[in-house]
């Protein structure tokens, strides 16, 4: 039986919680909900209101994007992965639908728990800056080279 | 109303109050008789006297000789019979065997003059009570602007009451006490005309000082009477207005004033206890100041030798009858003020000017002919009671049976045009004509069942969701009960107090009119509008939750356990699989607590209520027997331990203590407390309230929820050992407590949803719930259990003003009941202004799909006043009304092109 202490383990080995005194990363663990999803069921619905965010504990997950050919796959998402975050961050609705690609368990943490802890802990405050600063890195990088590529392609 | 309270009993009741009073008459001489024979014993048969003297003389009993006047025997006598001879102690025999048969026919007498008189009151008590409450039913609406319900309440049920007790005596006591009164005043004149005077002068001064005395005591009672009647107002109007006290904070204003009420409520009262006893005290002074001049006045009249000590002695003998049936007379005296004021204070309230003429209610079971042609206003103007205008002579004309759109800002004289419609607000100029009938000469026969009327304050009167939706169906008795309902005297009684004679327990329902032929098939109606309201599925969910009586509907009961069964066949497949858990003896219910583990079925009443758990000795009991007290009570200790260690530090809105099911943020520092006490002993030498409250918390675990690793396989099987000797070892006296869980039994103390699931839905799966409520959706109605089901769910109990549904159920169900009897004019007014724009467009749109004409029926016109100026367009017609008039009218399409004032409120919401 997957007990507390595992969640707790699996909650340090994620950087946004590195840095948390491991008392209180037990308290978030045990305040969080233990969910688990069957092959296919979606985490969340691109467009829905963000109410949670998940830490996979187990399983892989496919982040998917609506668009006007349909579903299309960003990124795939292995356990210690968090997800669900940027919708109650900057309070906007889900950006991308997240799908189990087969049985997993999730770590639930609903939202207010999650702020309150931003507020209480500078330190994951500074942790949560810095992946979003990570993605944004990548995702310039990504945009500059599509960029090209497009460039590439007019001029031929 | 009769404002005199003798006029009205006196008409109503006079036959009975004669034969009272003949009754009364007939009883003297056997009263007298019953005073005299003990005297007759004693002085005959037992002293010897009276013919008795020599032994062996004998005397006649029941001799029956009168002295009459010589023309009507010759001798002056009259023998009727000569009477048995007795000797003397067959003659006492005979004597006190009379006095044996007098006790008990006086006794008799007395009861049946008692029971009389009860009766009468009573009688009319309830021609009075009925009468109020025809008025009630019969007051102008305006009326009710200025009344509160509680104080009409009061005045039916209580004021009136003492009413019933007096009506019996109203004329008895003054004629009969009056009369005896007279005959000792007569017998004292008779004896000495200066002594009679004398007493007359003072009873006159009694019957001329005390009422004037008591005038104030009247005006007295009237006060208390008006402020215990305000105060029954007040406290209506708390109960009713709970909210607003507590979201102003204003209890303690609420307090002060009722306190306030109190008090002046309890100095008139002291003041009429002091006046009352001080009027006591003089009449008991005059009824002994007499006396005292009669030894005076008479002793010296003796001593001087004016009258003789005989005389005297019978006088003061005589005196001493009469202060009795004056007191009585004076009794009745008082009362009849308080009782005609209490009577004056009430028939007051229910005088209203414009009554509603009795022949507009009158019960007619033909249906009138349906109303068609249009609905024609001419220069209708309404001015409300304050003088604002509502209405500003309008006058407009369109097709009835056409679906009509009514758009207008609040107060632009929309909603008071439905009202004026359904004759609840009445024009003060001009007219409104349905099929060119003026609206107030038609019935209510006619309006409440050719029109319905829903409006913005949706009311339910406590009864079960079918009687609500009936309610429109119940005009007049339709069809006898089955059997006598009433038997010859209810039904005599009925007519004697000119109650109405429509019986309640006949079937009332106008199949007709709701467009089925009888009871089997007004159940699909009744889906039908539920869904067109958009309640089936709430109504539905009700029955789920609702519980059923095994025992009164096996059928049902054996439906919902095949339903069981099935469903556990389908929670045994994928992708149900893992989503509950059922409830079986043999095996640990891991989602369910450990306290439910250990019950294993559903506590009824509070002995075995969680919260009652820890603190019930014989569970308790159960535990020891076991040995799992000492370790749960560990297990109580570890769990407090780490939830302290986890919680300690944070503030107590900390959002993290919602999720926190052991206990309450406020508890905290005293399980703290408990450890530290606890910390170092034994189990055995913990006292009761810490053991108590350590053993809460294993009660509530559950080990996928709370993940504190806490449960092993031994534990397990020892709380299944607990299990089952709780279960047979229950007292008698607990058997009723708890309703177990058994896979082949239907459990009565749970709902329906519950008997078909019988376990727990799994924790940690996503959308479990939702998925295994899908799949109970899903057999049931595969075994057309739906229908059942929702039968349940439509004798749901809609509570006190239909408080137990939420405010868009209740006006729902209002436009469903005004749906169900099929009018040929359906007014909504101002309706559902708890639905959003959205939502409430939807309602229009179903509304108007279901009342027009079609697939053979008939349809219904409407007229709806929209609080969502935006559904106008669905309509074949609309309404604009501006400023107390309309400002514009024809079809939606044609308003809307022309960009008039239909536009603009488009626009503005």
């Amino acid at each position: 039986m997957a007990g507390l202490q595992d969640e707790v383990d699996v909650l340090r080995r994620i950087p946004l919680f590195a840095n948390i005194e491991p008392a209180r990363l037990k308290l978030l663990a045990f305040t969080s909900d233990r969910m688990a999803f069957a092959a296919g069921q979606e985490l969340f619905h691109e467009g829905d209101a963000g109410d949670a965010a998940y830490v996979i504990i187990d399983g892989a997950v496919d982040v998917l994007k609506d668009t006007d050919d349909g579903e299309q796959l960003l990124v795939t998402l292995k356990k210690n992965a968090f997800v669900g975050d940027i919708a109650i961050l900057c309070d906007v609705p889900r950006t991308a639908t997240v799908k189990a690609k087969d049985r997993i368990e999730t770590l639930k943490i609903q939202k207010e728990h999650f702020l309150r802890l931003m507020t209480e802990f500078p330190e994951m405050a500074v942790e949560v800056t810095r992946v979003l600063a990570q993605r944004l890195q990548k995702t310039t990088d990504d945009l500059t080279a599509c960029r090209e590529e497009l460039e590439h392609a007019k001029g031929n | 109303m009769e404002p005199n309270l003798f006029k009205y009993v006196w008409r109503y009741s006079r036959a009975d109050q004669i034969w009272t009073l003949f009754i009364v008459v007939a009883s003297m001489p056997f009263a007298f008789y019953a005073y005299e024979l003990p005297k007759k014993i004693v002085n005959g048969p037992i002293e010897g006297s009276d013919g008795f003297e020599i032994p062996g003389a004998k005397q006649p009993f029941l001799q029956l000789h009168f002295e009459v006047p010589a023309w009507i025997s010759s001798d002056g006598m009259l023998r009727l019979f000569d009477g048995i001879p007795l000797g003397r102690f067959p003659y006492l025999y005979a004597l006190c065997g009379a006095f044996l048969l007098l006790v008990c026919v006086n006794g008799l007498f007395k009861y049946y003059i008692n029971t009389y008189k009860g009766r009468i009151g009573e009688r009319m008590l309830r021609r009075l009570r009925y009468s109020l409450l025809d008025r009630i039913l019969r007051f102008p609406q305006s009326q009710f602007r200025r009344i509160q319900a509680s104080q009409m309440a009061t005045m039916i049920k209580d004021e009136v009451e003492p009413l019933g007790t007096f009506i019996g005596d109203a004329f008895v006591t003054p004629v009969f006490q009056g009369g005896l009164a007279l005959v000792a005043m007569g017998f004292i004149l008779a004896q000495n005309f200066i002594l009679g005077c004398v007493a007359l002068v003072v009873v006159l001064a009694q019957a001329i000082i005390i009422p004037a005395l008591r005038r104030r005591l009247l005006e007295l009672s009237r006060q208390r009477q008006l402020e215990s009647r305000a105060l029954a107002g007040r406290v209506g109007e708390i109960v009713d207005g709970i909210q607003e006290v507590h979201v102003n904070d204003a209890s303690n204003y609420e307090r002060a004033e009722v306190a306030t009420r109190l008090s002046r409520i309890f100095f008139i009262r002291y003041e009429l206890y002091q006046r009352k006893y001080f009027i006591k005290f003089l009449n008991n002074f005059l009824a002994q100041f007499t006396p005292f001049l009669f030894y005076l006045v008479g002793g010296i009249a003796v001593i001087s030798g004016d009258m003789n000590l005989g005389q005297l002695v019978a006088v003061i003998a005589a005196y001493k009858d009469l202060p009795s049936p004056i007191r009585e007379l004076i009794n009745w005296d008082q009362s009849r003020l308080d009782v005609q004021i209490k009577y004056s204070q009430v028939i007051e309230q229910f005088e209203a000017e414009n009554m509603i003429d009795p022949e507009m209610q009158e019960p007619v079971a033909d249906p009138s002919p349906p109303l068609t042609g249009a609905i024609n206003a001419a220069n209708l103007g309404v001015t409300d009671d304050t003088g604002a205008t509502l209405i500003r002579r309008t006058s407009f004309s369109v097709p009835l049976g056409d679906q009509i759109a009514v758009v207008g800002l609040v107060n632009s004289g929309a909603e008071s045009t439905g009202e004026v419609l359904a004759k609840l607000l009445l024009p003060t100029s001009g007219r409104i004509e349905l099929g060119g009938k003026d609206v107030e000469d038609m019935s209510e026969a006619v309006l409440g069942r050719r029109l319905a009327y829903v409006g913005p304050d949706p009311f339910l009167k406590q009864a079960s969701i079918r009687d609500s939706l009936l309610y429109g169906l119940r005009h007049v008795p339709l069809r006898d009960p089955e059997g006598e309902t009433r038997t010859a005297l209810e039904l005599s009684e009925f007519k004697r107090s000119a109650n109405t004679l429509l019986d309640i327990e006949a079937d009332w329902v106008d199949y007709e009119a709701a467009g089925v032929d009888g009871p089997d098939a007004l159940d699909d109606r009744i889906v039908e509008v539920l869904r067109t309201v958009d309640l089936d599925e709430d109504i539905f969910e009700l029955g789920l939750r609702g519980k059923i009586d095994p025992a009164k509907d096996p059928e049902l009961a054996e439906q919902v356990m095949t339903a069981r069964r099935e469903l556990r066949e389908r929670l045994e497949q994928p992708p149900l699989s893992d989503l509950v858990e059922p409830f079986d003896p043999a095996k640990y219910n891991h989602h369910a607590t450990l306290a439910e583990n250990l019950l294993f079925g559903t506590a009824v009443g509070d002995a075995f209520a969680h919260e009652n758990l820890a603190s019930n000795a014989y569970f308790l009991e159960v535990l020891a027997a076991t040995g799992l007290d000492k370790e749960l009570f560990g297990m109580g200790q570890q769990i407090a331990r780490t939830v302290i260690e986890l919680f300690s530090g944070l503030p107590e809105d900390h959002p993290f203590f919602e999720q926190l099911s052991f206990m309450t943020s406020e508890e905290m520092p005293e399980y703290e407390a408990v450890i530290g006490r606890t910390a170092g002993l034994d189990f055995e030498r913990t006292k009761g309230d810490d053991l108590t409250m350590l053993l809460k918390l294993p009660f509530a675990y559950i080990e996928p929820r709370h993940r504190l690793g806490l449960m092993t396989d031994d534990l397990e099987a020892r709380l299944l050992e607990a299990r089952k000797k709780f279960a047979d070892d229950l007292p008698q006296e607990l058997a009723d407590a708890i309703e177990f869980y058994e896979p082949e039994t239907y459990n009565a103390a749970s709902s329906l949803q519950d008997n078909v699931l019988l376990g727990r839905v799994a924790y940690g799966i996503a959308d479990a719930q939702g998925r295994v409520h899908a799949a109970i959706q899903t057999v049931l109605k595969e075994l057309d259990l739906r229908d059942a089901v929702f039968e349940v769910g439509l004798n749901f109990d809609v509570g006190s003003s239909g408080k137990r549904l939420t405010s868009v159920q209740r006006q729902k169900m209002v436009l469903a009941r005004a749906l169900l009897k099929r009018p040929d004019l359906l007014i909504v007014n101002r309706a559902f202004s708890s639905l959003n724009a959205s939502s409430q467009d939807q309602m229009v749109e179903r509304v108007l799909a279901a009342t027009r004409s079609g697939d053979g029926r008939a349809g219904s016109g409407v007229f709806w006043v929209l609080q969502n100026p935006g559904s106008a367009l669905q309509f074949d017609h609309a309404l604009v009304f501006e400023d107390g008039t309309v400002a514009e009218q024809g079809t939606p399409q044609e308003l809307r092109q022309s960009g008039g004032r239909l536009v603009e409120l488009i626009e503005q919401s």
